[in-house]
């Protein structure tokens, strides 16, 4: 939740554009379950990161998802009734009934877990380079106290982070050690007073009064134009692929599908739209 | 005219014993540089929320009599509407920024009074100039240091051409170089642009100087609203913990009329043929015999060669070597980021050093800057078991909620809290933020006290004044280095920034840092040969 200008062509986006280009991706991976192209953007997705300069941002995020996707995975493969290669049989479970889990429901889970992998990175790329308080604004515009509300929460995150710590150093410091349950309260107080006072920072500045901030004066740079172009394409071609069935996946009964000319080059058109805005690099600092 | 107009206006907040504001009637007229004086809890913050709507429009609670600011009747209009004629600056940086960069705080002020592009573009190039912040404008907030970020946080305030300015305690949490920056802008602002600006301050002698005008709070109502010189009159009388240094200096000689500032009290001295001559600059270097040293018997603390690496950053801590004995006293002054808070972390185990090492013998109590951040309870009395609670003098105060402490009480709460009635060492970071004079005095001759009794105590602190009031020694830290360990008068005499206002007055002279030591020196018998 902290954004941090760098010199790179996404930063130097305008923010909606930026935001317009994360959504294209996360659309053409929810558009389809073929590993192949699946694969083709998260390679697009770590090279946009690395372009942008927020590549261990992005890596952090695994931490998170790749446990939340081999859960996905296992929770599938145990619930599933699907699939004609069993892997094991389990036998009866009471409530669970039969528990015999099979290969196609195991693929079926890391397909779906390597989406979200994919959707949580794409999410980490824009929140390290897309400016927030672009979007904000640009959210004013249209609900002011949905804005508000991100607003604060926005502020709030690495605030009350730093506040968590230093609470954390003084307990630590003390003599005695407090209950959980004590220090969890003394947490929750201090996050009201903190919201207390950036609510009360937003009022000195104007904020209950605002009026619909100005459109963005900014000239459209060639940046936003290569972002724009590129979004609309990534997002025509997953749309176009998918109504056209050109990378159809089956997972049941049996695992099906085609690895063919069409399914690379698809693979590989992903992988070029998505990254060429990032071979402009002159007028990324700001 | 007037910008600011009270009649008759008492305050209380909500479930308040006791009025904030007690029938305060006062004006403030346009370009004025008016000082809010008193203690702690005496109304000065209470004050500036009337004057900037936030009291009692977000606060809540019962206001009577009539207040009108920029021609705005506070009945009619909140702080949305006053924003759009007042700056706001609080005490906390941290909490004053909404935005991630500085150039989005800086034109959010702007937008929500409806400026189209071009004219919030010029705005904030224009403030950012102004304040020479144009090199932090594609900062993020999160990056900056308290300094910066309350300059973010001024030029916020100033983006739109207020009227009046309205700051509380803003220096309070600098390092004196960047306190004495800010004061110097706003100083420049009243002058050239004819901002009004009204500033609560603790540390009178740092303001007092630039003021038009002081208004003395107490218990809620003016006590005293004069021009600097005639308010130091009435508190050398009435409140001597207002009194600045260099008032009690030249009073203590018997002279007039009171200095508002340095260049006043030097032209009354040399008037009087007392000005010694300007003494040579002195810098202070680390003396051989505080560095660590092996084989010799354990000191209460000692750092050998400790570092303090960030993976892929800078040292905050480079070859750091002293040793405190017991008894000790130490101030440990710096700027902003110089290695200060982290140092007193590694002395109480908080961080591991990347290379060399700290140890210590006993127990090392910590005092973060914030002591709110020990109490978890709703009860002193939950806090600590009884007796300590006895020890550190607070048991008649055990049913009270620890949020509802004074600043004093507080501290002395959350040391007993670390264990600091039992320590070898004590360690205070920052302990005097939004003190008065009193609870300053009371907090050093605590530490006095403790010292005596053979813990060693050493107290990261911007403020000389503190400091020369209770440490026997001074380390000075700059860029995670120590550059100068020594008694405190070579350090807090023989510089512009961490110098006490005496030093500053009487040019170093004798190494004299307080008022009394000032008195002495000026009286000794060696002082005649000098002057004459």
């Amino acid at each position: 939740m902290t954004y941090t200008r760098r010199a790179s062509p996404l930063h130097a986006a305008r923010a909606s554009i930026g935001a317009g280009y994360c959504a294209a991706l996360i659309l053409a991976v929810i558009l389809t379950k073929q590993p192949l192209i699946l694969g083709a953007l998260a390679l697009a997705t770590t090279l946009a990161a690395i372009g942008s300069g927020v590549g261990p941002r992005v890596a952090r995020s695994l931490l998170y998802s790749i446990p939340m996707a081999v859960l996905v995975a296992v929770v599938n493969a145990l619930v599933a009734r699907d699939g004609l290669t069993v892997l094991a049989r389990f036998g009866d479970w009471g409530p669970f009934g039969q528990v015999d889990p099979t290969l196609e429901a195991l693929c079926f889970g890391a397909v779906v877990g390597l989406q979200l992998v994919v959707v949580v990175a794409i999410c980490a790329l824009a929140s390290a380079a897309v400016d927030p308080d672009e979007v904000l604004r640009s959210l004013r515009r249209f609900s002011f106290r949905s804005a508000l509300t991100a607003t604060l929460a926005t502020r709030m995150v690495p605030l009350l982070a730093l506040d968590a710590r230093r609470i954390g150093e003084a307990q630590r410091s003390r003599v005695d050690g407090a209950s959980r349950a004590a220090i969890m309260r003394a947490i929750t107080a201090n996050a009201l007073d903190r919201s207390l006072d950036i609510a009360a920072t937003l009022e000195v500045r104007g904020y209950g009064a605002a009026r619909r901030p100005p459109r963005n004066g900014r000239p459209i740079s060639r940046h936003d134009l290569a972002f724009i172009a590129s979004a609309l394409a990534v997002a025509a071609l997953a749309l176009v692929a998918s109504a056209r069935s050109l990378a159809p996946f089956r997972f049941y009964p049996t695992i099906a599908g085609p690895f063919g000319v069409t399914q690379y080059a698809l693979a590989l058109a992903f992988i070029a739209l998505g990254l060429a805005p990032f071979a402009q690099r002159r007028g990324i600092m700001r | 005219m007037n910008v600011l107009e009270l009649d008759g206006v008492s305050y209380s907040y909500p479930r308040a014993k006791a009025p904030a504001l007690d029938k305060v009637s006062l004006s403030i007229g346009e370009g004025e540089l008016v000082l809010l004086a008193g203690l702690s809890a005496s109304g000065k913050s209470t004050l500036l929320g009337v004057a900037s709507g936030v009291v009692p429009h977000f606060h809540g609670g019962s206001f009577e009599g009539h207040a009108e600011v920029c021609g705005l009747d506070l009945r009619d209009s909140g702080p949305a509407r006053i924003a759009e004629h007042v700056g706001t600056l609080f005490q906390d940086p941290e909490t004053q920024v909404v935005m991630s960069t500085v150039r989005a705080e800086l034109a959010f002020p702007l937008e929500n009074r409806g400026h189209d592009a071009v004219a919030v573009a010029r705005g904030v190039e224009e403030v950012a100039l102004a304040l020479g912040i144009e090199s932090l404008l594609e900062r993020a907030t999160a990056e900056l240091s308290g300094g910066e970020l309350q300059r973010a946080a001024l030029a916020a305030a100033l983006a739109g051409r207020p009227r009046l300015i309205v700051l509380d305690e803003p220096t309070s949490q600098l390092d004196p170089v960047a306190g004495d920056e800010l004061l110097g802008l706003l100083r420049r602002l009243n002058e050239e642009w004819g901002t009004t600006i009204v500033l609560a301050e603790h540390r009178l002698e740092r303001c007092l100087a630039a003021a038009d005008r002081v208004i003395a709070l107490d218990r809620g109502a003016v006590a005293c609203d004069a021009p600097p010189s005639e308010f130091l009159d009435w508190a050398r009388e009435h409140a001597p913990a207002l009194e600045t240094p260099g008032a009690r200096l030249i009073a203590s000689l018997g002279l007039e009329p009171p200095p508002a500032g340095v260049k006043a009290a030097r032209a009354t001295l040399r008037a009087h043929g007392l000005l010694p001559p300007p003494a040579p600059p002195s810098f202070a270097q680390p003396p051989r015999r505080r560095r660590a040293s092996r084989g010799a018997p354990q000191q209460p603390l000692r750092f050998e060669r400790v570092w303090h690496e960030l993976s892929g950053g800078r040292a905050i801590l480079a070859a750091v070597s002293f040793e405190l004995a017991p008894g000790e006293l130490v101030a440990l002054l710096g700027r902003n980021g110089a290695g200060k808070s982290t140092l007193l972390r590694h002395a109480a185990g908080l961080r591991e050093p990347t290379r060399g090492k700290v140890s210590a013998a006993g127990h090392v109590a910590l005092l973060l800057q914030n002591p709110g951040a020990y109490f978890v309870h709703d009860r002193v009395g939950d806090e600590l078991p009884e007796a300590l609670l006895e020890a550190a003098g607070l048991a008649h105060l055990a049913a009270r909620h620890p949020r509802d402490l004074s600043g004093g009480e507080r501290q002395r709460l959350a040391l007993a809290i670390v264990g600091g009635d039992e320590a070898s060492v004590l360690c205070l970071d920052e302990p005097t933020r939004g003190m008065d004079r009193k609870a300053k005095a009371d907090l050093a001759a605590h530490l006095r006290e403790r010292a005596a009794g053979g813990a060693a105590v050493i107290v990261a602190t911007h403020d000389p004044e503190f400091a020369a009031s209770f440490a026997t020694r001074a380390i000075l830290m700059a860029d995670g280095r120590v550059i100068a360990d020594a008694q405190p008068a070579a350090i807090l005499s023989g510089g512009w920034y961490f110098a006490t206002e005496t030093a500053r007055i009487l040019g170093g002279y004798a190494g004299a840092l307080t008022a009394e030591q000032g008195l002495a020196a000026l009286r000794a018998p060696a002082a005649a040969k000098v002057l004459r």
